[in-house]
């Protein structure tokens, strides 16, 4: 049987972009939506992780927001290491910055990921009350830990030279880093779904989110299936904070557990558990911020959980989910 | 015979915890007397509004399962009801009552919407949820400035019967003056009794038991002709009511109100979560001795690690962790070891 297209699912994002431009002039729209997709880019980057978490292993961790604080304080301790690369003029070594930035990340969120699973998480498999808990006991203890190594003052970062300033496209305003941010989210989204859908690996991942008992029953280790999915939900959370650190370009304690509440509205909208689901919610999430805070700035973050509710009247399972 | 009427047949089981809770709340009934100061009637009056607060948060963490992040949000609603009447009609009983009317009526629509929102999806989903309302209802007080105060809040005067000037008798009683802050203090303590036993009666009536069978079993529950929604949705609107009156007592006693003081994170998740989890969950005495003692702590735990710090200056690594700034991380520790090693808390249900 041929699957029925979702047309609905993938028109919304396009409709939605569309449906604000008689609200302003082209020109601040083209910024607003370019700005827009950036953050949503970035907070996918935040949620993918999380989503494949609560997919396979049925976890819901309210820590991860300690791993975007940790991936952010790693962005501030890398650019203060290399003054002279982030200084330097030519994109080679901005790039290099970044890379480096994001690798320092991605194995300090993904070793201390490693750490929380064993020492945490392992124990409270199967039960959502008790994950809740003892995730939100670990934020507490990981965030106070954070503030033990690296103080209690917010530590200014600057992005490295070449990614700053901005563009003139069609005569909007665009900064730079938006569009690497952007980039780098495409990338992580192409690779994310390039792993899930042609690899044994991926294959393994999804048949686990589908039914985790049959994965188990073919011979499996499945705990240690686990162990990979939340290390990388780690790591991409600490992307997705050396990215957003560099883009404020301040890095305060507080910087991930803000983000939690919009990578929750994004799981929710999306459909836990599904990484194009994400994709779709963080960019609406990101759009819908940048258009308020345009239109009626008070109320950003009211229009994110407007939009949850719409859509959960709508689509009580969230816009892409896969049966659960 | 007759205490049982009154504790609703619902008494603290074991010796030990008996014991404690009598002394507690001995304790509690001469505070002005026994502890004379100012500071220690704030920390009394503190301990009587958190039991309410914490016991009214355990109808919906530990009668009904569900974990809300909103629970603060009510808490600030109330305070904030009472602040804006006040600040803005002057102090009179009337201000008082309407605040508080308000106060009430606001949570009661909120939590009914979040209610019949959320929990119809999955039960997991009420967290995240309660998690945005929570922090948007954070941002419109600190933005909506002209009737909240903003981030500074509100200052105002209380009715004259509660205001420090005021006397009640014209000598000292046992060598304290009995003046408008100790006549708060016992109108707290007094509402905190009555909320109490009121709701050590409702999870102890026939919907209680309801509560704790969805709880337990939310399938068969259901298969008896329950309603999930209804009594999750009512557990959750009887929670916020009494969270409400909480508020409405922390304004009154403070004279002031502002988001830090009620309505953030902090009073969330390093108050009210974490005491009901440390006392216990699923009966109402936990979350009282969790009260009692995050708060004792709250004022202690400094002071103490502040004198720890200073005999090990010198040692690697050890006194950034024992920096008397870093209490909330022994707190965190306490709380992760609670979770792990007692689920049932210091005096869960066994």
């Amino acid at each position: 049987m041929k699957p029925r297209i979702d047309w609905p699912g993938r028109l919304l994002l396009p409709l939605f972009m569309l449906a604000a431009l008689p609200f302003m002039s082209p020109s601040t729209w083209l910024t607003l939506t370019v700005a827009g997709a950036a953050m949503g880019m970035m907070l996918f980057l935040m949620a993918s992780g999380l989503t494949l978490i609560f997919g396979l292993m049925d976890v819901i961790t309210f820590a991860h927001g300690a791993f975007i604080s940790l991936g952010a304080y790693t962005a501030t301790a890398v650019v203060a290491a290399l003054p002279g690369m982030a200084a330097s003029q030519g994109w080679a070594a901005a790039l290099a910055v970044l890379a480096l930035a994001l690798m320092a990340a991605i194995l300090a969120a993904g070793l201390v990921g490693y750490v929380f699973e064993v020492v945490i998480i392992r124990r409270v498999y199967g039960a959502h009350l008790r994950q809740i808990l003892i995730t939100v006991g670990g934020l507490i203890v990981a965030q106070e830990l954070l503030v033990a190594v690296f103080g209690a003052n917010p530590i200014p970062v600057v992005k490295p030279l070449a990614m700053q300033g901005s563009v003139e496209l069609f005569g909007a305003t665009i900064e730079v880093f938006r569009l690497v941010a952007v980039a780098l989210g495409v990338a992580v989204f192409a690779g994310l779904q390039l792993v899930l859908q042609r690899t044994r690996l991926g294959l393994t991942v999804r048949a686990g989110v589908e039914n985790i008992e049959m994965v188990e029953a073919l011979g499996f280790r499945v705990k240690r299936l686990f162990v990979l999915v939340f290390v990388t939900g780690c790591a991409l959370a600490g992307v997705g904070g050396v990215m957003w650190g560099l883009y404020q370009g301040l890095v305060t304690t507080a910087i991930g557990p803000e983000m939690m509440i919009l990578v929750f509205i994004i799981l929710i909208m999306g459909g836990m558990g599904s990484v194009t689901g994400a994709f779709v919610a963080a960019i609406l999430v990101g759009l819908a911020t940048n258009y308020t805070s345009f239109l009626a700035p008070r109320l950003a973050l009211g229009s994110s959980i407007l939009l949850m509710v719409a859509v959960l009247l709508w689509r009580p399972r969230g816009l892409f989910s896969g049966g659960r | 015979m007759r205490l049982d009427a009154i504790l609703s047949g619902d008494r603290p089981r074991g010796r030990v915890l008996t014991v404690v809770l009598i002394l507690a709340v001995l304790a509690l009934a001469g505070a002005p007397f026994l502890f004379p100061g100012t500071k220690a009637l704030g920390v009394a009056s503190r301990i009587c509004i958190f039991i309410v607060l914490a016991a009214s948060y355990d109808i919906v963490l530990g009668y009904t399962g569900i974990v809300s992040f909103a629970h603060a949000m009510f808490f600030g609603i109330g305070a904030y009801g009472v602040a804006i009447a006040l600040s803005g009609l002057g102090p009179s009983w009337g201000a008082v009552l309407l605040g508080l009317g308000g106060a009430l009526l606001v949570s009661a629509v909120l939590a009914t919407i979040i209610g019949f929102v959320s929990l119809r999806l999955r039960a997991l989903y009420f967290s995240m949820v309660t998690l945005a309302v929570a922090s948007f209802a954070l941002i419109m007080a600190t933005q909506a400035r002209e009737i909240t105060g903003g981030e500074d809040g509100l200052t105002f005067s209380v009715p004259r019967l509660l205001s420090p000037g005021f006397r009640l008798l014209a000598d000292p009683l046992f060598g304290v003056r009995v003046d408008g802050r100790v006549i708060t203090y016992y109108i707290v303590f007094a509402v905190a009794v009555v909320m109490f036993l009121a709701m050590l009666r409702v999870v102890n009536s026939p919907f209680g038991r309801v509560l704790q069978a969805i709880r337990e079993n939310e399938f068969r529950a259901q298969a008896l002709g329950y309603s999930l929604l209804l009594h999750r949705t009512l557990a959750g609107v009887i929670g916020a009511l009494a969270a409400t009156v909480a508020g409405a007592m922390l304004a009154l006693v403070l004279r002031y109100n502002g988001p830090a003081a009620s309505m953030s994170f902090e009073i969330m998740v390093d108050g009210i979560l974490l005491m009901t989890v440390v006392g216990g969950m699923g009966t109402l005495y936990g979350p009282m001795i969790g009260a009692i003692l995050i708060v004792l702590a709250q004022y202690q735990l400094q002071p103490a690690l502040a004198g720890l710090s200073a005999q090990i200056t010198g040692w690697p690594v050890l006194p950034m962790l024992v920096n008397p700034d870093r209490w909330l991380l022994w707190l965190g520790v306490l709380f992760v070891v609670i979770v792990y090693f007692f689920p049932k808390g210091l005096a869960g249900r066994r």
